[in-house]
């Protein structure tokens, strides 16, 4: 059980990580394509690290890159918003916003893990991900207060995102188990610190918060969009054509 | 190359400000100039100074100041800055004695 909350933990970060890294080359500006380098790059590492920790816990002697490569999108547990084409500049900020946010805080809680391991984990996490949301927040108060073309941008990704978001915050068997074991948090219990950071951040860029409540769900079961098995094919095809490849 | 993009080059206006960054060591050195970055406003050129130059621990402070905001002397100020110090030698501190007493220098 505590196998599948790990995973989670893993998922989200490598999906996300490898989003990222597609800017790598393509950024607005030489510092800008840096910065989320060095984002993308957060990402993957604490993915590694929560992938290392889910794999001894499963304890049938697969390692991170077993997880990481050898599965199949079926078997992925991340939410469906990290799994999203990166977009446009706007899109991908605004969504860096949305988890970055959720992860500070996820990480926060993490710390008091009683299992050492995740919270030395969560610990290192934590300071990445305050700097990401300090990256994002500047970004999407820059592009939502800036020019029409830019408002306009940043208002339809998180128009677009927002129906995302709420997969974050559920709560299922999963979660309860890890609650209970003393291993993870409460995914809902995130959601009321989450949704004040953003609409503060939401309301210095001037954007409007959606009032939709509708929200997707299913990449928590393996249910995820057609994006995720594209992301996959491309991301694990040299792991897959030579398996146990090293430099 | 966009449309937008295109535009801005064509105006001239396709770089955002530039900032000197600044760098103070680990070992608690004065900050040094490590180099420049391009950014829009002063807290996003901190950032970015921080995503070029601090990648590896290099630093525990960095200061980012407007390149504008730099006076500085030019080429042609060479001569006229430096070279009168080159005849001076009185001026370095080796013809003085060292007081006894003092014995780690």
């Amino acid at each position: 059980m505590s196998f599948d909350y790990l995973v989670r933990l893993a998922d989200d970060r490598l999906v996300l990580g490898h989003r990222t890294s597609e800017w790598c080359g393509h950024g607005p500006i030489l510092e800008e394509d840096i910065a989320l380098a060095n984002i993308a790059l957060d990402l993957l590492g604490e993915a590694t690290l929560f992938y290392k920790l889910a794999a001894d816990a499963e304890g049938k002697g697969r390692n991170e890159d077993a997880l990481a490569y050898l599965r199949d999108a079926i078997d992925f547990r991340n939410v469906l918003m990290v799994e999203l084409p990166k977009g446009d500049f706007g899109f991908t900020i605004v969504r860096q916003l949305f988890f970055s946010v959720y992860s500070s805080l996820q990480m926060e809680a993490l710390q008091r893990s009683t299992n050492a391991d995740v919270a030395g984990v969560a610990a290192k996490a934590l300071k990445e991900s305050r700097y990401h949301v300090r990256h994002a927040a500047q970004w999407v108060v820059t592009l939502g207060d800036g020019t029409d073309e830019s408002h306009a941008r940043a208002q339809r990704a998180v128009d677009e995102l927002w129906r995302y978001t709420g997969e974050m915050f559920l709560t299922d068997e999963v979660d309860e188990a890890a609650v209970a074991a003393g291993l993870g948090v409460d995914p809902s219990t995130l959601e009321r610190a989450w949704r004040d950071q953003i609409d503060d951040v939401l309301a210095r860029a001037t954007l409007t918060t959606p009032s939709v409540t509708y929200m997707q769900r299913g990449g928590r079961q393996g249910r995820h969009t057609e994006h995720l098995g594209h992301l996959l094919s491309e991301m694990q095809i040299l792991a897959r054509s030579h398996p146990g490849a090293s430099w | 190359m966009s449309d937008e993009r295109a535009a801005g080059a064509a105006n001239g206006d396709s770089q955002w400000p530039l900032w000197e960054v600044f760098a103070q060591p680990p070992k608690g050195a004065p900050h040094e100039h490590v180099g420049s970055v391009h950014a829009a406003t002063a807290e996003q050129a901190l950032e970015n100074a921080r995503d070029v130059y601090t990648r590896r621990g290099e630093a525990v402070s960095l200061w980012v100041v407007p390149s504008q905001a730099i006076t500085a002397s030019t080429p042609d100020d060479m001569g006229p800055f430096f070279d009168p110090g080159n005849d001076k030698p009185y001026r370095h501190p080796q013809f003085y004695k060292v007081p006894r007493g003092v014995k780690v220098f």
